[in-house]
């Protein structure tokens, strides 16, 4: 059944509390996540769950990149396999991915990633916007880089993400 | 209490508290045009809607009261906490001629001319004092009448029917306060009449039956409702599921099964409770209607009447608002092509006026919906040739139609029969549209037409969209639901002969499209493990695993899904059946949509997230229904199955030559083979090969054989049994595929070879003439090997009726291949005329469906007498129901034989022919 690791973006106040300064100051708060050892954000805003292993039931005929469809508290939420959708390699077996619970437009869908790690603050002044040299795979899902102390995080276009299949921005 | 009056007291009511808080703000802020025409549109539509319910005490008061607020609003009059008192003593009078109708249901007797006239004195300008007094007088009057309504509860939308004692003040608000006679004249300002104790307040309240029962909800709070009973029932059968695991592990009942049975009930109840709140009558759908038959009937100059059965037949508002529209269509539709011109009508011996009958009932947990018409029915010949003008099927293929299977042709997309476009219909959108929107709620359309008579459409629909139950069954490791309402019955079946085991159908297979013979007709089949592709990648799941594994347990069987899919049947083939379950419909993220495969998504008992099927989708996508209902209507289910599954034909598509693909029959074809190049030899300068210990002549379809490719695909045709096996092969470049089309050549025969070309799975496909490639192969191919009896007299001389030519162009070669002399002739007159010629055969071969002389009738002039009267007569169709083969052997046919059953005709034709010789 759903076990649900990290809550803490799920109920609204624990939401407003890790945004808490979003926006101002020019900071901005990510759920950091790591994808075939690529560090990634997600606006911690755009995040509702934040969920361990989940039974996924696989969709068929439905696109490569569509893991399947879990059921998270009675609602059931598309899972989207985010390494697929990167065009990465798949994960090594018998490795247990996480998902990062989005909304978009009214509805939930998950990612799968390898790894979620911290909710993140960061400054503005560290943002850079993509390189142009990022393989497309990337820069077409990559809002901008921000550069960290140790190492670069990809800033991850959520919508864009779910841009899948024909319906939800009128692409076919 | 007349529906129709039970909304206006509720909506008055509504309207009627909202005028006294609009009353009260005017009175304060006079200059406030919005409060204003808010106030005089409400008592306006209280005036109009009395004038239309035939209420005519209330009428004239709202009449007089509206008098005065349009001089207000003119600007003609100021506002005047006198004017304000008067028209609010108008109000209570209403309410209390109201409240007396909610207890009665009639409109109370009694007098208000001294309302009336104060009323219109105030209209009029002259001094509220004089007018205020008579105001007072109306009310103390008429006790019963004026006096304020029960008011204790201050959102009181209604009155109380009885009244309190005339003296008693009203409670609503202090500030309006009401109108009582006492102190009427001291309402000048307002705010100053203070609240008052209202002793009298219960009485009223207990006595009174207190107007309509109903208060209106926000479809929205409805709509939640419904979703939170939904998440109630799912939660409600995990826990059924998690104790029955626990008594089962436990060997006991725990003590939680009472208070679960308990919960379990009352969620049940809980359930048909709320979804009755979302029941509406069907005649909600219906209002409209009358009013656009009129004008309709106004437009296209008909006379048409309207009349509507079983109004009150309820289902869920969800499916109520979804049929709404396709039904407005449909009667418009009746309207517009379906009834005819009164004088017409007149001419035809019927009543001049026309009519539309809807009829709604319940049946099994179904809405069936008729709308029917008694106009001149559909003309099978004008959708005939609309059919054959918009390629929607070949002259071949409508000729084994039933009339009703062309009739359903007006579901096809873009398909319009009025011969004249028309403002109200007739824009080529309309039943395939309807079809649509009425499959999307898991409903099903049909119709019956008869000429002359008139047309009925028969619309099933289900009861409600939330909750549906459901067969939970298991293909390829993964369940699927499949909506109950399109399951027919469930069957098991063998995939493999077994000695010991009789009783079990077995899975057959025609080329390798399996089919099911299902007590006397042929289901086909789909495999949801293939359609779904779900052999690709292994279950990764535990759970599943386990599922799959207990599938693998019966892999010698099958379980057999019959679904319903319009009027078709179609066999769904899974691993595995569970139980049914009740289950929420939920829509499938907007990213999946594309995949129709799929109507919803739910959440199971157990909390997995399982997949809907939606058989309509399914039928789609495998061709099965070619997208809409055809086959015959449900009685006659059977004759028209095995019609319909020969409607598209199998094809094999290859490579050869160009790169335009290439389309044989599969029926035509009697193996594959796949040749490596060291197998071909060259005798006398032509390519063979040994093949099954004998020589086969090979033929290269673009002329050459190309020495560089390394293997050969080779399409073996064959005919005659056994050691007298002929064969050919047809060198082609590659195999294709094999699919199931319509096949609507359009004949050009100006390549040699080459038949025509088809559309064929969306693609211009060239179909191959194979007599051509027979004869390239031999030129005595056509000289059968038996016929050592000399040429050509000896051979069994064969007449072909056919109207087709393309099936012409089929038959011949393969009736010449098999060593028969093939004369063919395009209809029955033609074959007469060859009998009157003197001309004499062995046997006859012909067409049921033909233009004019039908089959049967031809088959009935034969053995009417002459030289021909006791020849065999096969009869090719490809309607082969016991049915149609009972009236064919009456009609004189010695035998039926399918159309492109290439085995079946020859056999057929040995056996006739060898039993006169015998």
């Amino acid at each position: 059944m759903n076990t649900t690791v990290l809550d803490r973006a799920a109920s609204p106040p624990g939401r407003g509390a890790l945004t808490g300064d979003d926006g101002r100051d020019g900071q901005a708060t990510f759920v950091t996540l790591t994808v075939a050892d690529q560090l990634c954000g997600i606006p911690v805003l755009g995040v509702r769950d934040i969920l361990g292993a989940q039974a996924i039931t696989r969709i068929p005929l439905a696109a490569r990149e569509i893991a399947g469809s879990l059921n998270l508290r009675g609602r059931i939420v598309t899972a989207i396999d985010l390494r697929r959708r990167l065009g990465l390699p798949d994960a090594a077996p018998g490795s247990v991915p996480m998902s990062v619970v989005a909304e978009q437009g009214g509805e939930l869908y998950a990612l799968l990633v390898d790894q979620v790690s911290e909710v993140m603050t960061l400054r503005e002044a560290a943002f850079e916007s993509n390189p142009p040299t990022l393989p497309p795979q990337w820069s077409e899902f990559s809002a901008g880089i921000y550069r960290l102390q140790d190492r670069l995080l990809v800033v991850l276009d959520v919508a864009r993400l779910l841009a899948l299949g024909p319906a939800p921005h009128g692409r076919t | 209490m007349d529906d129709l009056l039970a909304d206006f007291l509720t909506e008055t009511g509504e309207s009627l508290a909202e005028l006294d808080t609009a009353l009260v703000r005017l009175e304060r802020t006079p200059d406030d045009e919005q409060t204003l025409s808010l106030i005089f549109r409400l008592v306006h539509t209280i005036k109009g809607t009395c004038g239309f319910l035939g209420l005519p005490r209330l009428e004239r008061v709202a009449h007089a009261a509206e008098n005065v607020l349009g001089r207000v609003r003119d600007k003609q009059l100021s506002v005047t906490p006198e004017a304000i008192t008067t028209i609010l003593a108008a109000l209570d009078c209403i309410k209390a001629i109201l409240g007396a109708l909610a207890a009665t249901a009639k409109e109370p007797a009694g007098d208000d001319s001294v309302l009336i006239a104060a009323l219109a004195a105030t209209a009029e300008g002259r001094t509220p004092e004089a007018a205020a007094p008579q105001a007072e007088k109306a009310p103390a009057a008429e006790a019963s009448t004026a006096s304020p309504p029960a008011a204790e509860l201050p959102a009181a939308e209604l009155p109380a029917a009885e009244l309190p004692a005339p003296g008693s003040p009203t409670a609503e608000q202090p500030v309006m306060a009401g109108p009582a006679p006492g102190n009427l004249a001291a309402a000048g300002p307002p705010g100053q009449t203070p609240p008052i104790e209202l002793p009298a307040a219960e009485a009223p309240a207990s006595e009174a039956p207190a107007g309509p029962q109903t208060i209106r909800v926000g479809v929205e709070v409805l709509e939640d409702l419904m979703t939170l009973v939904s998440e109630l029932v799912l939660t409600r059968n995990q826990l059924l599921q998690l104790a029955r695991m626990h008594e089962a592990q436990n060997n006991d009942a725990s003590g939680f099964t009472v208070p679960l049975q308990r919960l379990s009930h009352i969620t049940s109840d809980l359930q048909e409770g709320v979804m009755k709140t979302r029941m509406q009558p069907i005649g909600n759908a219906w209002q409209k209607l009358p009013r656009l038959v009129r004008d309709l009937a106004r437009d296209v100059d008909k006379r048409i009447e309207l009349v509507m059965r079983g109004a009150d037949t309820e289902l869920d508002r969800q499916v109520l608002e979804l049929i709404k529209d396709p039904l407005t269509h449909m009667v418009r539709n009746s309207g517009d092509h379906g009834l005819e011109r009164p004088e017409v009508r007149r001419a035809a011996g019927k009543p001049e006026t026309g009519r539309i009958t809807l009829n709604a009932y319940h049946e099994g947990g179904h809405i069936i919906i008729e709308v029917a018409d008694d106009g001149t029915g559909l003309h099978v010949d004008r959708i005939r040739a609309k059919i054959l003008s918009k390629g929607l099927a070949t002259e071949g293929e409508l000729a084994a139609m039933s009339s009703a299977d062309i009739q359903r042709f007006i579901f096809h997309a873009g398909f319009s029969t009025a011969a004249q476009v028309t403002a109200v219909s007739g824009r080529g959108v309309g039943m395939d549209v309807v079809k649509t929107n009425i499959e999307k709620i898991g409903g099903t359309i049909d119709l019956k037409s008869e000429p002359g008579r008139g047309t009925t459409f028969t619309i099933k629909i289900p009861l409600t969209l939330a909750i549906v139950s459901a067969l939970i069954v298991a293909a390829g490791g993964e369940r699927f639901a499949i909506p109950q309402i399109s399951v027919v019955e469930l069957v098991r079946a063998r995939l493999a002969a077994d000695p010991q085991d009789s009783t079990t159908p077995l899975v057959e297979h025609i080329r390798g499209t399996p089919v099911l013979r299902l007590r006397d007709r042929l289901l086909p089949l789909v495999n949801l493990t293939d359609l779904l592709a779900l052999h690709s990648e292994p279950a990764d799941q535990p759970a599943q695993d386990e599922r799959a594994a207990q599938g693998g347990q019966t892999e010698r069987s099958v379980h057999v899904v019959v679904a319903q899919v319009g009027a078709a049947l179609l066999g769904i083939v899974v691993d595995r059946v569970f139980d049914t379950e009740e289950i929420v419909v939920k829509p499938v993220a907007p990213i999946l949509r594309h995949i129709t495969m799929f109507s919803g998504n739910t959440i199971l008992g157990d909390g997995s997230v399982i997949m809907i099927l939606d058989p309509n989708g399914i039928a789609r996508a495998t061709g099965v229904a070619g997208g809409d209902s055809r086959g015959d209507g449900p009685k006659t289910d059977t004759a028209t199955q095995a019609g319909r599954t020969k409607a598209s034909t199998a094809m094999l598509l290859f490579r050869a030559g160009d790169a335009a693909p290439k389309a044989v029959p599969l029926g035509l074809v009697a193996r594959l083979e796949d040749l490596p190049r060291d197998r071909i030899e060259l005798s006398a300068g032509q390519p063979v090969t040994q093949y099954r210990g004998r020589l086969m002549p090979l033929v290269p379809f673009s002329g050459v054989i190309d020495p560089t490719a390394e293997r050969h695909a080779v399409l073996v045709f064959t005919d005659g049994e056994g050691g007298a096996e002929r064969c050919m092969g047809l060198l082609v470049d590659e195999i294709i595929d094999v699919v199931d089309d319509r096949l609507n050549i359009e004949l050009s025969g100006e390549r040699p070879g080459l038949l025509g070309t088809a559309v064929i799975a969306g693609r211009a496909t060239d179909v191959i003439d194979i007599g051509y490639w027979l004869t390239q192969a031999s030129q005595d191919w056509f000289r059968a090997p038996e016929r050592e009896r000399g040429p050509g007299a000896g051979l069994p001389h064969i007449l072909v009726v056919e109207d087709s030519s393309f099936f012409r162009h089929l038959l011949v070669p393969t009736l010449t291949a098999a060593g028969y002399r093939v004369t063919a002739a395009s209809d029955a007159a033609e074959a007469l005329r060859l009998r009157e010629d003197g001309t004499m055969f062995d046997a006859v071969v012909s067409d049921i469906e033909m233009p004019g002389l039908d089959g049967r009738a031809l088959v009935r002039e034969i053995r009417a007498g002459g030289p021909w009267a006791h020849l065999p007569v096969i009869a090719l169709t490809s309607l082969a129901s016991p049915e149609s083969v009972e009236a064919g052997r009456a009609a004189g046919f010695t035998d039926y034989v399918t159309k492109f059953e290439r085995e079946a005709l020859l056999a057929s034709l040995q056996q006739c022919l060898s039993a006169p010789v015998a």
